[in-house]
């Protein structure tokens, strides 16, 4: 088995401009996601929007901590969330990702990444 | 060491390659230790051959060979090797029909559609079909490093994203084959009119892709697409040796001496299409296959039902809308209707950007411009498709064709 990281990308403006009705459905659709996958999902979280992240970096000149408001790469689609998963394989982690609600939302989608094991 | 074991170590390359590796692969679950053992039997097999004659089953012998190098190596390295990511394999998932090939299973892990598909057709060519490294290189325009590393790149990906080496789930099958036959499709045409160089076909490639799809259709005798494509194929193919004339010069399927077409390999190439066909409603290589076979069962080249081809390339717009496809057809039609009817429905594609620097699409219309009389126009058409083409067969027949129009175009200068 191995870990994997699923990173869940979209237009943060459309998903600022859902309705009550649609967050209630991606929310059901989340809900029904975990029970689905089951004990392969380890953990998982909405992000709150882009405007709410701060970036931290050292000033390369003055060697002094730069804190900015925002995301650390300025990008139409916005991470807006994350599932941590375990799987046996790639196309074990793509038939369950294939299944959340954001890959067939149209702006958005996701990213599957494997966690590298330090053993 | 004798030129017979020679011959037969490189009949066994060319026909159990594919079997000897992925065999191994699997046991070794590790696809740069299993070619290291592969390349050591067939080296074995030109050291022992000689003496001890060659083997009644090739594949066997080398496979043998090859595993049980592996398994010295894992023996001797089992703590290091422990360390490095391995193939994820499955002993218990049979494939589609109970197909349970280690040829199938290295073939849809080399085209898994988590690789980019530069990587898929290096990937493909050099370990389903045991091209060099140089080889695939020259194939696809780049140096030698950089291919090694595309390809040492997607071997890591999939290590590290765990791209399983096994035949795919039914529910994934559908995607995952014709994501293999657009590898096979890509390979041949590639191969059918190599983009630079002196020869018109690089044959190596044209005979992995018809052993590639020959292979698939053997194992997958169900799945229409690949007898399809397998069809297309041969009846592409079966016109191979009349495409130049014995001088070099390229010779347009209107030139050729149908005679010399292979009449076994269009027979082969319209059973399975009709078989294809039988099986499911057509796919897009069901369609070109079938246009192929128009060509291949007109006797001569007037003969050539024109509506049926464009009929044809009406179905295939609808599966595959392309500007290819449109080109295709826009060529059907003025051949059917006239060179000015063919030039109208090509204006439009010329703003596409998809066909900005596609040859075919100046030389269809220096053709066109060159039967209206159209001179000037077709001598700079012609000028213009001989900066898209770095084939010296076409190059030669493009500058042929671009001499005689400026001849026209200048009658004084002749």
């Amino acid at each position: 088995m191995a870990k994997y990281m699923i990173l869940i990308y979209g237009d943060a403006q459309r998903w600022g401009a859902m309705s009550q009705q649609e967050e209630n459905e991606l929310h059901e659709a989340h809900r029904a996601f975990r029970a689905t996958a089951g004990s392969r999902v380890l953990g998982g979280d909405e992000l709150a929007p882009a405007p709410t992240a701060t970036s931290l970096r050292t000033d390369g000149a003055t060697g002094k901590l730069v804190t900015t408001d925002g995301p650390f790469l300025e990008t139409k689609e916005a991470l807006g969330g994350y599932y941590l998963v375990e799987a046996g394989d790639l196309d074990e982690v793509i038939a369950l990702a294939g299944r959340l609600y954001e890959v067939s939302a149209g702006h958005s989608g996701v990213e599957i990444r494997p966690l590298v094991d330090h053993g | 060491m004798t030129a017979d074991v020679v011959a037969a170590v490189a009949l066994a390359h060319r026909r159990e390659w594919t079997r000897v590796y992925a065999a191994t692969a699997r046991l070794t679950r590790d696809l740069d230790l299993a070619e290291e053992c592969a390349q050591e039997a067939y080296e074995q097999a030109l050291q022992t051959w000689p003496t001890t004659g060659i083997p009644d089953r090739p594949g066997a012998w080398l496979t043998t060979i090859a595993r049980n190098r592996a398994l010295d190596v894992l023996r001797r390295e089992s703590v290091f090797r422990r360390a490095m990511p391995l193939l994820v394999t499955s002993e218990s998932m049979p494939g589609p029909g109970d197909i349970d090939d280690d040829r199938l299973r290295l073939v849809f892990t080399c085209c898994h559609p988590a690789l980019s598909p530069d990587a898929q057709v290096a990937l493909t060519l050099r370990l389903v079909c045991g091209l060099s490294t140089a080889e695939v290189a020259r194939a696809f325009l780049v140096q030698e490093a950089t291919m090694a590393a595309r390809i040492t790149r997607a071997k890591k990906k999939i290590a590290a994203a765990r791209i399983p080496y096994r035949v795919p789930s039914p529910d994934q099958l559908g995607e995952r084959v014709g994501a293999v036959l657009a590898v096979v499709h890509l390979i041949f045409t590639t191969g059918h009119t190599a983009p630079i160089g002196a020869r018109l076909v690089r044959t190596d490639l044209v005979d992995s892709a018809i052993g590639l799809a020959r292979m698939l259709h053997l194992l997958m005798p169900t799945e229409a697409e690949i007898t399809a494509l397998l069809a297309l194929l041969l009846l592409i193919d079966a016109r191979a040796d009349t495409r130049v004339a014995e001088d070099g010069r390229l010779l347009l399927l209107s030139e050729q001496d149908r005679s010399r077409w292979d009449g076994g390999q269009i027979t082969e190439g319209v059973g399975l299409l009709t078989d294809a066909l039988r099986r499911r409603s057509p796919s897009r290589y069901a369609v070109e296959a079938a246009i192929a076979a128009v060509h291949a069962e007109a006797s001569t080249w007037e003969d050539t039902d024109w509506p049926q081809i464009v009929a044809l390339y009406d179905v295939l717009l609808r599966l595959w809308p392309s500007p290819v496809v449109q080109l295709n057809r826009a060529v059907a039609v003025g051949l059917r209707d006239g060179p000015q009817a063919g030039l109208d429905l090509l204006a439009p594609l010329l703003d596409d950007p998809a066909l900005a620097t596609y040859g075919y699409l100046s030389a269809a219309r220096a053709d066109f411009l060159r039967r209206l009389c159209r001179w000037p126009q077709a001598v700079a058409a012609y000028e213009e498709a001989l900066t898209l083409t770095d084939n010296d067969v076409e190059r030669g027949f493009l500058t042929e064709r671009l001499t005689e129009a400026r001849g026209h175009g200048h009658p004084g200068q002749q």
